[in-house]
């Protein structure tokens, strides 16, 4: 649907400001209907990759190709009949204060020539698509913020296009608007089969809609495929510290306090056990405690889930006997190695 | 004061009117496409065509630094050209127009350049051309600063307008400087001066009530 081939971008040099390599050796692919998020910190290349694809910027070298048409060679009238195809929302809206709901989602109509009574009736329909069909009349300084995203939405909608780009569409929105807003972009998704590229620095907009991943770091893409496959095993530090978001790397205070690095008779020893995928979470205590016969104690635990798949860590207390203890934090270690998951021994407990 | 007298002020006015009605209608024909390229053609923008804009905005400050009264002579022979004559109202029009272009090609680019970039990156991401941002965008975006600003290039010509009375240009300018000053008429004097702040308040009142029914950004319920 929308594929990158050798991308790489580089602003000039101007007005003594150095030139900056926003996008280097970009090659990957989006899937028909698919819902793919573009991930990275501000200043990763987000925002020039997403304008790359409807040709609002020019790439340095290489193409993109977008429903099997190369954008980037495209110049003029044939430029802006392909961009018809290709919807945008943005995160400050971007609405023309001075036109109503309805006039704002007619004015793509309008620029491609659409007869009034044609316009009309689409925007009728629109309207009602993206719940606000009593906004009709409304102007954007009278609309809340989810409102004028819906209107966005119904604008970037409004000629039909197979592809609709969403640049930081909820960074801008309290988290229960943004949470309507992305059920309202997934709906859209399911029901007219509109291939979504979303742009964002929010791990919770990544988790909660898409499918597909991009992970965008300095102008490069660190790691890109199947949400749940990449923040299962995500093998590059930003990917990390993203899905740390999610799930917390860090400890529950009054235990961090406790944890001290040498061992107490009748003590425990303390192990934290990264989860990550199918089979993982659910009766994996009962398992060790059983198969071990040790009388392990649950910490802390932090569990969420990532395209479908539970994604989390566990922290584990092991009770720690000053003769027999090393051997059971042995066997434990072993245990969960051997079933894989990744674990590792933070220290012990009083 | 008698009737004679009037009807002086009342021609006079019409006079006035009439100069800087029509200046106010050829400046805007040229001061609005002016200012909406000068807004729209540094480097990177819509029409960018930076040496242009550059020499353009030259001409525009050659043109606004000039003292009035100076253009006004100094043009005696293009007014001629285009009027036929250099002494009345209709040519009176033609400094008055050269001069309020350039200052309304200024006041429209502040209006335009008020508009946010990001509207124009929208419409461009739908497909709109560089001519359809320009009507659909930029200029309803900036409608409520537009009337404002030419709220102030028709108070300015008001000003202007009085000063072409010193070259035959006819009107209240003109009416108050003959029989007011040269004649010592003080009465005439002051109704003239009460006309045109008349004038002004109204001009004022009907661009500020325009400008405000247009602007949708700050409406309260």
């Amino acid at each position: 649907m929308v594929r990158f081939a050798g991308i790489s971008k580089t602003y000039p040099a101007y007005r003594g400001k150095p030139g900056v390599n926003a996008l280097q050796d970009i090659d990957f692919a989006i899937p028909r209907g698919s819902i793919t998020g573009v991930i990275g910190r501000s200043g990763a290349g987000k925002s020039s990759l997403v304008r790359l694809i409807n040709g609002l910027e020019k790439p340095t070298t290489g193409r993109v190709i977008v429903d099997g048409r190369d954008i980037s060679a495209l110049a003029g009238r044939e430029l802006r009949l392909a961009q018809r195809s290709i919807g945008m929302i943005f995160q400050h809206f971007n609405l023309l204060s001075s036109r109503t709901a309805a006039d704002n989602i007619a004015l793509p109509l309008e620029i491609a020539g659409w007869a009034k009574a044609d316009i009309k009736a689409r925007v009728t329909d629109l309207l009602a698509l993206v719940g606000i069909a009593d906004k009709h009349d409304r102007y954007p300084s009278e609309l809340s913020g989810g409102q004028k995203q819906r209107v966005g939405i119904a604008r970037a909608l409004a000629t039909r296009p197979s592809v609709l780009l969403s640049d930081e569409a909820t960074s801008a929105l309290d988290p229960q608007t943004t949470r309507a807003i992305l059920d309202l972009l997934a709906n859209i998704n399911r029901e007219l089969g509109v291939t979504i590229v979303l742009i964002t620095h929010e791990m919770s907009v990544v988790r909660q809609l898409a499918k597909e991943v991009v992970v965008l770091d300095a102008g490069h893409v660190v790691e890109s495929g199947d949400v749940a496959d990449i923040f299962t095993q995500p093998r590059h530090p930003i990917t990390q510290s993203f899905l740390a978001e999610v799930i917390g790397d860090s400890l529950p205070v009054s235990l961090a306090s406790r944890i001290v690095a040498e061992p107490s008779a009748g003590g425990q020893a303390v192990i934290r056990l990264q989860v990550r995928g199918a089979g993982a979470g659910d009766t994996l205590v009962a398992r060790l405690a059983r198969e071990l016969g040790l009388d392990v104690s649950l910490l802390s635990a932090r569990i969420d889930e990532i395209g479908g798949q539970p994604v989390g860590s566990l922290v584990l207390g092991i009770p720690f006997g000053m003769s027999s203890g090393e051997d059971a934090v042995t066997r434990t270690l072993a245990w969960l190695s051997q079933h894989q998951f990744p674990a590792e021994r933070l220290g012990y407990v009083a | 004061m008698s009737p004679e007298l009037i009807n002086l002020i009342i021609q006079a006015t019409f006079e006035s009117l009439y100069m800087v009605g029509i200046a106010a209608l050829l400046g805007t024909a040229f001061g609005l496409p002016l200012g909406v390229f000068l807004a729209t053609s540094r480097k990177g923008e819509l029409f960018a065509a930076p040496f242009v804009n550059r020499v353009l905005g030259i001409v525009v400050n050659a043109t606004r630094s000039t003292p009035f009264i100076i253009l006004v002579v100094a043009i005696i022979p293009f007014t001629r050209l285009i009027a036929g004559t250099s002494i009345g109202s209709s040519a009176a029009i033609v400094p008055l127009t050269i001069a309020s272009a350039p200052f309304i090609a200024r006041l429209v680019e502040a209006a335009i350049r008020e508009v946010d970039g990001g509207l124009i990156e929208t419409a461009s991401s739908f497909g709109a051309s560089p001519l359809q941002i320009v009507f659909k965008v930029l200029i309803p975006e900036a409608l409520p600063g537009l009337l404002l600003a030419l709220t102030l290039a028709v108070v300015s010509l008001l000003g202007y307008s009085a000063m072409v009375g010193a070259v035959g240009g006819g009107g209240l300018g003109d009416l108050g400087i003959r029989y007011g000053y040269q004649r010592f008429m003080p009465e005439m004097m002051l109704a003239v001066v009460v006309v045109l702040i008349a004038l002004v308040q109204l001009v004022q009142s009907a661009g500020d009530y325009l400008a405000r029914r247009v602007n949708r950004r700050l409406r309260h319920h």
